[in-house]
């Protein structure tokens, strides 16, 4: 079987190890998640499997495209499809289900979401520079500074850090711990943050 | 939310004797040291509960030899702690009792004990 799920990221609370230390967790719902699509190198260029997580979604909010993709292959409407990789020598079909139960305790994961938006943001809080000093007759607090030189190159090097859309992008965190699975529950409690804010969705996947 | 609260709702799973902000409470505390491990009794008095479902966390403030105050703030669901007992009763009028950190001696210090009903 494939290791990997879609899950919501449901808040933080903490639990206890076996020595007595707090360890902060991040609650993840984590699927059930049902198969949708194979796909195969000749046809589609690679090998992957498209994954979807079974929440209820009227069908009619579905799109043209997404309901008849799902419903070739007599699939119930779900509401976000993801993408994994197939591990060599394993054998997917359409149809198969996943759930929190794949997955063991103290298994590293990789979580993959969308990091909360943090609007325009300046170069300091973008990038970490320095700023000037904010007193004594300052006039360079929150500035960037010199952003190149005059005759040469006379112009700005591509991927000079400049303010600018910071967050609201694809993060991955490795090598969380799972801390606890409550399988009746679909709800996985994986040690450490997770990127995004509550509500948001992330994939799981081992490694 | 539900789900959140149900889950730390399950978390909540232990029973300790019921004590107040106010109270003296002796917490014996296991302490691993290696691979030996032992059970240290801290008492003093509670000086503030920070209800948190499964985080919460208590206070407890003794004055150590040398008129040191020593406090610890230990998570009421930690599975390092042994027991609880509960010693005696302070009259109190606030929920949390920082004012104590500024006071020293025993006239500042000792509150009344609370009649027993």
């Amino acid at each position: 079987m494939i290791k990997g799920l879609i899950a919501k990221k449901i808040g933080m609370t903490q639990v206890f190890d076996e020595n007595g230390q707090a360890i902060p967790v991040t609650v993840l719902e984590a699927g059930p998640c049902v198969v949708t699509y194979v796909k195969v190198a000749e046809k589609d260029g690679y090998d992957a499997v498209q994954v979807g997580l079974v929440e209820r979604k009227p069908a009619k909010n579905l799109s043209k495209g997404e309901a008849g993709h799902l419903s070739k292959r007599e699939i119930q409407p779900v509401r976000y499809l993801r993408e994994f990789e197939i591990p060599q020598g394993v054998e997917v079909k359409v149809g198969d289900e996943l759930s929190v139960s794949q997955f063991e305790k103290k298994e590293l994961l990789t979580v993959v979401g969308t990091s909360k938006g943090k609007g325009f943001q300046g170069v300091i809080r973008r990038h970490g520079f320095g700023g000037g000093r904010m007193t004594h007759g300052s006039n360079f607090k929150r500035a960037p500074g010199s952003i190149g030189q005059c005759a040469f190159p006379s112009r700005v090097f591509p991927g000079k850090k400049l303010p600018g859309h910071m967050g609201d992008r694809k993060v991955t965190v490795k090598n969380l711990e799972v801390m606890e699975i409550i399988p009746d529950k679909n709800l996985i409690l994986v040690k450490g943050a997770v990127p995004g804010s509550r509500g948001g969705i992330v994939t799981l996947r081992k490694g | 939310m539900q789900i959140m609260h149900e889950l730390e709702k399950s978390l909540m799973n232990r029973e300790h004797p019921e004590f107040r902000v106010g109270n003296t409470v002796k917490v014996h505390l296991r302490i691993v040291e290696g691979s030996k491990e032992r059970i240290q009794v801290f008492q003093g008095v509670v000086i503030a509960i920070k209800k948190k479902m499964n985080r919460t966390t208590f206070t407890v403030r003794k004055v150590a030899s040398g008129g040191y105050g020593v406090e610890r703030v230990i998570p009421l669901f930690s599975p390092s702690i042994e027991k609880i007992e509960v010693l005696s009763a302070g009259r109190v009028r606030r929920s949390k009792l920082y004012f104590l950190r500024n006071r020293i001696g025993k006239s500042a210090k000792l509150r009344e004990v609370r009649r027993a009903q």
